[in-house]
């Protein structure tokens, strides 16, 4: 039963190998997809391009519905997933200062990579920008360490923090991603055509 | 042969097809190493290894620095790193195959690259600083966060986007 590698089924020694082959298959999806262009990437922001809504929000439901099932199964045991601890105020300040990013520098990090690879030079200057903004948060971590450790609330699912049913929730959020995706095309439809 | 590459340069998977692909990817990572996705990780890894060399001292007296550096192994030795690694291959492999590889600047026609390059190295300042105090970016927080229903992943994901979308007309001049 999966996680394979933490089970002991694979062994820990094959660890960097599969990373190296599932970051391929990464960065060849997301090379495919068009993330290598911030033009394109923005124009969820602004409207003219919707790939990255659809990417990723086809990528959460594929992966939740896929990780749900195989757990329902026994091929998998969901409480073994690692999952992302939730520190609050971190995760809403850092998401926001993210987002300002985002928008600002065209890339998020995992996409910028992909651009560097290609050889675009704005991307090897945001990479470069990323790492800045690495060194000034670790200099002056005195300062942001109440918020980095701050508000924990543990490794939490939805489950815990609603009570609600995992099913439920991931049918609800399937229904209302394919009304959105359905309303980014209107909305595209109705927006000035940017080239690019 | 070629003459179609060049004008099929800028024609990309439909992206549901793409996210598709990207989460059985997800379900497969997890599935083998009980962990999501992750990029900005190796960044820091950088940054660390580059820190510690130039100061090692600095490097262990500093809170941050000091949870990534271990005496025995480096600290690029690590899962994130050898991923990060594959993601620079296999984006490398894809632009290839489809003609996209080459040094250049891209920017809105209204815009010089000059601004674009500064904007891009405060963004990506801000997206560095942003992924540190979250504990992750859009893809380690928001992505494979969402995978396993984690609540601060849905959080990271709504703040990202949120902002995004709030602060979008201040920044419209460089896109649109």
């Amino acid at each position: 039963m999966g996680p394979l590698i933490p089970n002991g089924i694979i062994p820990a020694e094959w660890d960097s190998i599969i990373a190296l082959l599932i970051g391929l298959v990464f960065g060849f999806v997301l090379e495919a997809s068009g993330f290598s262009s911030s033009r394109k990437l923005a124009g969820v922001f602004y409207g003219y391009d919707f790939a990255v809504l659809k990417v990723f929000f086809t990528a959460a439901l594929v992966s939740l519905i896929g990780l749900y099932y195989m757990d329902y199964l026994g091929y998998v045991d969901i409480t073994q997933m690692y999952v992302h601890p939730t520190y609050l105020w971190g995760a809403i300040i850092g998401g926001a200062i993210m987002g300002v990013g985002f928008v600002a520098g065209g890339f998020c990090p995992g996409t910028s990579l992909c651009a560097v690879a290609i050889g675009k030079v704005d991307a090897i200057v945001y990479v470069v920008g990323i790492m800045i903004g690495v060194l000034i948060f670790s200099e002056l971590f005195s300062f942001f360490q109440p918020l980095y450790e701050g508000s924990f609330m543990g490794n939490i699912t939805l489950v815990d923090s609603f009570d609600i049913n995992p099913y439920w929730f991931i049918f609800i959020f399937t229904v209302l991603a394919i009304g959105i995706f359905a309303l980014s095309d209107k909305i595209r439809a109705s927006v000035k055509k940017v080239f690019y | 042969m070629r003459v179609k590459n060049k004008t099929n340069r800028h024609i990309y998977w439909n992206p549901y097809f793409g996210g598709f692909l990207l989460g059985i990817l997800i379900i497969f990572t997890f599935y083998i190493t009980g962990r999501g996705l992750g990029a900005s990780g190796a960044m820091k890894s950088g940054v660390v290894t580059i820190v510690d060399a130039v100061t090692h001292s600095h490097a262990t007296d500093n809170d941050y620095y000091k949870q990534f550096i271990s005496e025995d192994k480096s600290s690029m030795n690590n899962w994130l790193v050898f991923e990060t690694l594959g993601v620079i291959i296999g984006a490398f492999i894809s632009g290839g195959l489809s003609g996209r590889i080459g040094l250049r600047v891209q920017h809105s026609p209204k815009i010089t690259s000059k601004r674009r390059l500064a904007f891009a190295l405060g963004g990506g300042l801000l997206f560095g600083l942003g992924a540190q105090i979250a504990r992750g970016c859009t893809s380690g927080a928001a992505l494979s966060g969402m995978a396993v229903l984690s609540t601060g992943g849905f959080i990271t994901m709504l703040a990202i986007f949120g902002t995004g979308y709030l602060v979008a007309y201040f920044f419209r001049k460089n896109w649109i």
